[in-house]
């Protein structure tokens, strides 16, 4: 368990009065405040140790108990043993912001536990606590609508995961966050979902990109070619003389729309036109053949 | 009825005078249901009524400062949406 420089964290001197320490720590906590910061672990951690800093330091016998033994807070329980047989005046200083509750191993080895109470972040909660949680999934599963189990918080959760879910977005279940004693409504949940993508398709919105292999000989004179969609194969007309590169578009063969059942994007293909290569003594003939046609 | 709370309500809980919140009301953060003579907010608004509480008892930012505070959280979201937007479409052009 290493040893946390308090007065590091609030960026003040060791020989900081209370309001030198108060005011750092009021201008850092309006920086790092999670809720100006949302979604910001860092600024969440950074938070979280602003808090314990100020817990210690803004607290005369917390403040004298780290300056005392501070990196020798090992020893800190024979001061425990000597503060019991003191009479305790109590340190009248201000709380602070709650702080989250987490408090380092270090804090809790030193001081047992927050001295103003900590718990949830805030004054007051009249509702639950939000929950957030994330949700990995592959892209062929965001393909249909389907249900899914959650554990959050020791519950099991059956949410549905409707079709064109896409990567980043969040959804929110309301009611399903925590609970609060007093009658307040409940917390929601709000789920992260993160995409992955490992087939050929590539994926803007409702629209889907894939590049579609073309021999020479179709290119040139025209057929028919089988190609993958998402959730099937399509036959594909070939006009002759396509080339490389040209894009066909096959309506509503692309990605579900969110929300909206029954309708699709578009997909995309390019043809990428093969070359044969390792030509044969006779193939290299006939297309010589055909080179000089071209040019006479 | 059921997803309203009575203002007086929170006011109570969260120890602000009513005028909090009709300042909130008036500054177009926050809409005040009147029903008969009593006045309610939805019980979705509670999470930014919350933050707006929070920011002003522990950052001690006045209501104008609130304003300014959820204009910016509203643009920072819309800007976070994009960035996730375009970094999705830049994916079309990675291998």
């Amino acid at each position: 368990m290493a040893f946390i420089d308090y007065y590091k964290i609030l960026e003040v001197d060791k020989k900081a009065t209370e309001a030198e320490i108060k005011k750092a720590y009021r201008k850092l906590a309006r920086k790092y405040h999670p809720d100006l910061n949302p979604n910001d672990k860092e600024a969440e951690k950074k938070f979280k140790e602003i808090n314990e800093a100020n817990e210690v330091l803004s607290h005369v016998e917390n403040r004298k108990k780290y300056d005392d033994y501070g990196e020798n807070w090992q020893h800190a329980e024979e001061f425990e043993k000597s503060k019991q047989q003191r009479q305790y005046h109590g340190n009248g200083q201000q709380g602070g912001f709650g702080g989250g509750g987490d408090f380092s191993d270090f804090f809790e080895s030193m001081f047992g536990g927050p001295t103003s109470g900590g718990g949830g972040r805030g004054s007051a909660q009249f509702k639950g606590q939000d929950f957030n949680a994330e949700l990995h999934l592959e892209l062929k599963e965001v393909y249909t609508t389907h249900k899914r189990t959650l554990t959050i918080n020791g519950k099991n959760i059956r949410i549905t995961i409707p079709a064109g879910v896409e990567n980043g977005q969040q959804i929110k279940i309301s009611g399903m966050g925590g609970e609060v004693s007093g009658g307040g409504p409940k917390g929601n949940l709000y789920i992260t979902f993160t995409v992955e993508n490992h087939t050929k398709f590539k994926r803007d919105k409702n629209n889907l990109y894939a590049t579609v292999n073309l021999d020479l000989y179709t290119a040139l004179l025209g057929g028919e070619i089988t190609s993958d969609t998402f959730d099937g194969k399509v036959k594909l007309t070939v006009k002759p003389g396509t080339q490389n590169g040209t894009k066909v578009k096959l309506k509503e063969k692309g990605f579900p729309i969110y929300k909206k059942e029954g309708e699709f994007g578009d997909l995309y293909l390019t043809y990428q036109i093969q070359i044969p290569i390792n030509l044969s003594e006779k193939e290299k003939e006939l297309f010589t053949e055909l080179a000089t046609l071209r040019t006479s | 009825m059921e997803n309203l709370i009575p203002i007086p309500v929170l006011c109570d809980y969260y120890e602000v005078e009513l005028s909090f919140f009709t300042n909130l009301s008036d500054m177009g953060l926050l809409e005040i249901k009147t029903i008969e003579t009593s006045q309610y907010i939805d019980s979705d608004a509670v999470y930014e009524i919350e933050k707006m509480i929070r920011m002003h008892q522990e950052l001690e930012v006045n209501i104008e400062g609130i304003d300014v505070v959820f204009n910016l959280l509203q643009k920072i979201d819309a800007l976070q949406n994009e960035l996730t937007t375009l970094k999705n479409r830049l994916r079309l052009y990675e291998s």
